[in-house]
């Protein structure tokens, strides 16, 4: 199981917009360099990209919440 | 010599002590955000106090250096590696040529000051090098660093490894961060009530804050003493006819986010100012991440006074230990 860090802090956000799916779902393939998240911080929108690939577990950080660097946001099974 | 770039971070721009003489012509006065972290950084690898150095928020960069310097890095609690191997914060180490230096996940504050022995040289425009993005000035092509980019240096080598500003002269904010104001000119725009509940309440720092201003959000919305707006300033009781921003001042647009103007902030407008944080205190303001708990204190100008002269004694005695 590896975990996907927030590399900054900010506000984090599962979807690219409000009408959106999110981007990943439980049991959904992740490869490397996947946007699973973006995390919103000085009036920009960083996404956030998985480093490794494998199946998509679940996020470990809630819609909309703040983050802090280093804090896990998802959960993906190697 | 030159920096290569291999991975910027996030908006990490080439920043000094500012560009001073133009704010009445509308232009900023750039510069880093946390200058005193950026003058100690500079103290630490015996460059002037003004050199330019790059200023990375929440996330370092990834750097080659083709020659050998010494080079410090001072402000947020951002882990230092030197080809993976950690390096101490506020104190001088020696990058060798060939080698990387890079970062880990930051642990508190939020801006980092890298400098490099002879300083980053690229031009100067309206005498500094800051970048001023949105203005497209300064830095490299007035913009922040990109992979790819070589920053050319002053080539000296510095005084070496192991230079340190002792532990007690490290500014950064408490918790909450405790930011003093001086009111100021429209402060009579508030009611008795709404102007204590400014410093009652506790407030958060926006994920909207930036170079230009910082927002702060979760205390009450203010309440404005009624009157007949006057010609010119628009219906809404936070607008003014316009008027002068300084550097600091607190606007409140639609009195409910307080926003302070930091140095890329614009130099007037059509807001009414509650009043300025102090300059002594703007410098922390620079190392607030969002979501940090704020609290606003009441000061007046014999306090502020005080206040900048303990910053500027703390200064003096980072120049004494460094010599």
């Amino acid at each position: 199981m590896a975990q996907v860090l927030s590399p900054l802090p900010g506000t984090f956000y599962v979807k690219p917009s409000p009408e959106a799916d999110q981007f990943k779902s439980s049991g959904d393939a992740v490869a490397v360099g996947d946007t699973i998240g973006l995390i919103e911080v000085m009036k920009t929108f960083i996404e956030i990209k998985s480093e490794v690939a494998g199946t998509f577990t679940a996020y470990a950080a809630e819609d909309g919440t703040p983050v802090q660097a280093g804090e896990a946001l998802a959960e993906v099974a190697e | 010599m030159t920096l290569k770039i291999k991975n910027p971070g996030l908006a990490t721009s080439i920043q000094d002590l500012g560009r001073i003489g133009y704010f009445h012509l509308g232009i900023p006065l750039g510069g880093a955000m946390d200058r005193y972290a950026l003058r100690a950084a500079n103290m630490l690898v015996g460059n002037d106090e003004g050199s330019a150095c790059l200023e990375a928020v929440f996330m370092g960069p990834e750097i080659e250096f083709t020659e050998t310097a010494t080079v410090a890095v001072t402000g947020a609690q951002l882990p230092i590696k030197v080809d993976g191997e950690v390096q101490e914060a506020w104190t001088s180490f020696v990058v060798k040529a060939g080698q990387t230096l890079s970062f880990d996940f930051l642990q508190a504050g939020a801006r980092i000051y890298i400098a490099v022995s002879g300083g980053i040289t690229t031009p100067e425009a309206l005498g500094s090098r800051s970048t001023y993005s949105i203005g497209a000035l300064g830095g490299v092509e007035g913009r922040a660093i990109q992979a790819g980019d070589e920053l050319p240096t002053g080539g000296s080598e510095g005084p070496g490894a192991g230079r340190t500003v002792p532990e007690s002269l490290r500014r950064k904010p408490g918790t909450p961060a405790r930011l003093r104001v001086l009111p100021g000119l429209y402060w009579h725009r508030l009611t008795d009530e709404a102007g204590a509940g400014f410093f009652e309440d506790e407030w958060k720092v926006a994920p909207e804050a930036d170079r230009m201003g910082y927002r702060f959000k979760g205390g009450r919305p203010l309440e404005f003493v009624d009157r007949e707006q006057p010609f010119g300033a628009g219906a809404d009781p936070s607008n003014i006819v316009d008027g002068c921003y300084s550097y600091g001042s607190i606007q409140v647009p639609g009195g409910t986010e307080p926003i302070v103007l930091h140095r890329d902030a614009v130099s007037g407008g059509g807001y009414f100012t509650l009043g300025a944080i102090i300059s002594a205190d703007m410098d922390l303001i620079g190392q607030l991440q969002p979501h940090t708990p704020v609290k606003f204190e009441k000061v007046d100008m014999t306090q502020s006074l005080a206040a900048r002269k303990d910053r500027k004694d703390m200064l003096e005695k980072i120049r004494e230990e460094l010599g």
